[in-house]
């Protein structure tokens, strides 16, 4: 068996993840001033950021909890928020090596959030278990910890600093398309649509009435489905989709 | 006040909702995919989604009025620059981040 095709190093996950695991608890010590500033006690901040491992969805389900809303429109919100972990779920799914079993990836699947995935996928390799997990854990405690700390401390925090704060989750977005997209002109053209579909939902009428969870998911598959047309990837450029070679 | 048990039941919809959809899929796919079409778009979903999120929803993301809209542009304009020169996310987030403030308190102590 040729492992060289195989990123598997539990060290490399863990050192991979740590920038992510600090951009974390950027994002989600903003979350806690939130969640406490919405009523909600230190604790059940901390264990909502245990169990759900998104920024936007509890962001979103912050709002609903302090509205009162009803549990179907929770699981709608949530739903349309986070439908796109479903499409990289998938492509995560092409990237495993073969020993990723079921079980393995039932775990995983809790942890695929856009940065992790985005880390992973852009190994160029197949992932191993280990590696995944690797990456994980550090970006798993920073939200976990960013929470708590966002939720005791965060009252005692300016206004303007909270505001600035809010910033962090978007300039990580910024850090991890950039720096593909300078080699790539297809992935240049694809952010490009993405933003341009984006910037209609969000200023023209009519369209600006649709939920920004559906509005993201409209725009990134309209924005692939173009990319995938116009510029189909070729076999050499995805050489790490091809079956591990014995 | 927010009884315990609804706190429970909100956060209990919450994960599961959210851990299904990302679970199935990379349960049920194990197989590759052939197809170039799914291949390509695959490819370029992620890059689709976080694009699609970040703009234009990081100018509006540090806040209300004039100033914090005006810091923000800062804040992209920071995040770019050290995107281009592939710093880490940890680095982008923050000098972002430090940028906005920067420029926020000077305008609301100084122009404002």
């Amino acid at each position: 068996m040729d492992n060289t095709q195989i990123q598997n190093s539990f060290k490399k996950g863990l050192k991979d993840g740590l920038p992510i695991g600090l951009g974390y608890f950027s994002v989600s010590f903003t979350f806690g001033m939130m969640a406490v500033a919405s009523g909600i006690p230190v604790w059940a901040a901390v264990l909502i950021s245990m169990t759900n491992l998104t920024s936007a969805g509890q962001f979103a389900g912050l709002s609903i909890i302090a509205a009162g809303g009803s549990l179907v429109e929770m699981a709608m919100t949530q739903l349309v928020i986070n439908a796109r972990y479903s499409l990289m779920s998938l492509t995560l799914s092409q990237k495993l090596e073969k020993r990723f079993s079921v079980p393995k990836r039932l775990l995983a699947a809790f942890s695929n959030t856009d940065e992790i995935f985005a880390v992973a996928v852009n190994q160029g390799k197949e992932i191993g278990a280990k590696y995944y997990c690797g990456l994980s854990v550090i970006p798993y405690a920073g939200w976990a910890l960013g929470t708590l700390f966002g939720a005791v401390a965060g009252g005692f925090l300016p206004e303007v600093v909270n505001d600035a704060l809010g910033l962090a989750i978007y300039a990580m977005f910024i850090a991890i398309i950039i720096p593909p997209a300078k080699n790539s002109a297809p992935i240049r053209l694809v952010i490009l649509a993405a933003v341009v579909l984006s910037c209609l939902f969000y200023f023209v009428p009519v369209l600006k009435n649709v939920s920004s969870g559906f509005s993201i998911i409209i725009c990134a598959v309209a924005a692939s489905v173009i990319a995938a047309v116009v510029n189909p990837v070729n076999d050499e450029e995805n050489e790490t989709e091809q079956e591990v070679k014995e | 006040m927010i009884t315990t048990s609804s706190l429970l039941i909100y956060t209990l919809v919450m994960a599961g909702v959210t851990y299904l959809i990302r679970a199935v899929p990379l349960a049920v796919f194990r197989k590759k995919i052939k197809i170039r079409f799914i291949k390509s778009f695959l490819y370029y979903i992620p890059y689709a989604v976080l694009a699609a999120m970040t703009f234009p929803a990081i100018f509006f993301g540090a806040g209300e009025g004039t100033s914090a809209l005006i810091s923000a542009c800062l804040g992209v304009v920071i995040a770019l620059a050290l995107a281009m020169f592939e710093k880490s996310l940890l680095t982008v987030a923050l000098c972002s981040c430090a940028g906005v403030l920067v420029l926020r308190l000077i305008l609301d102590n100084f122009v404002f």
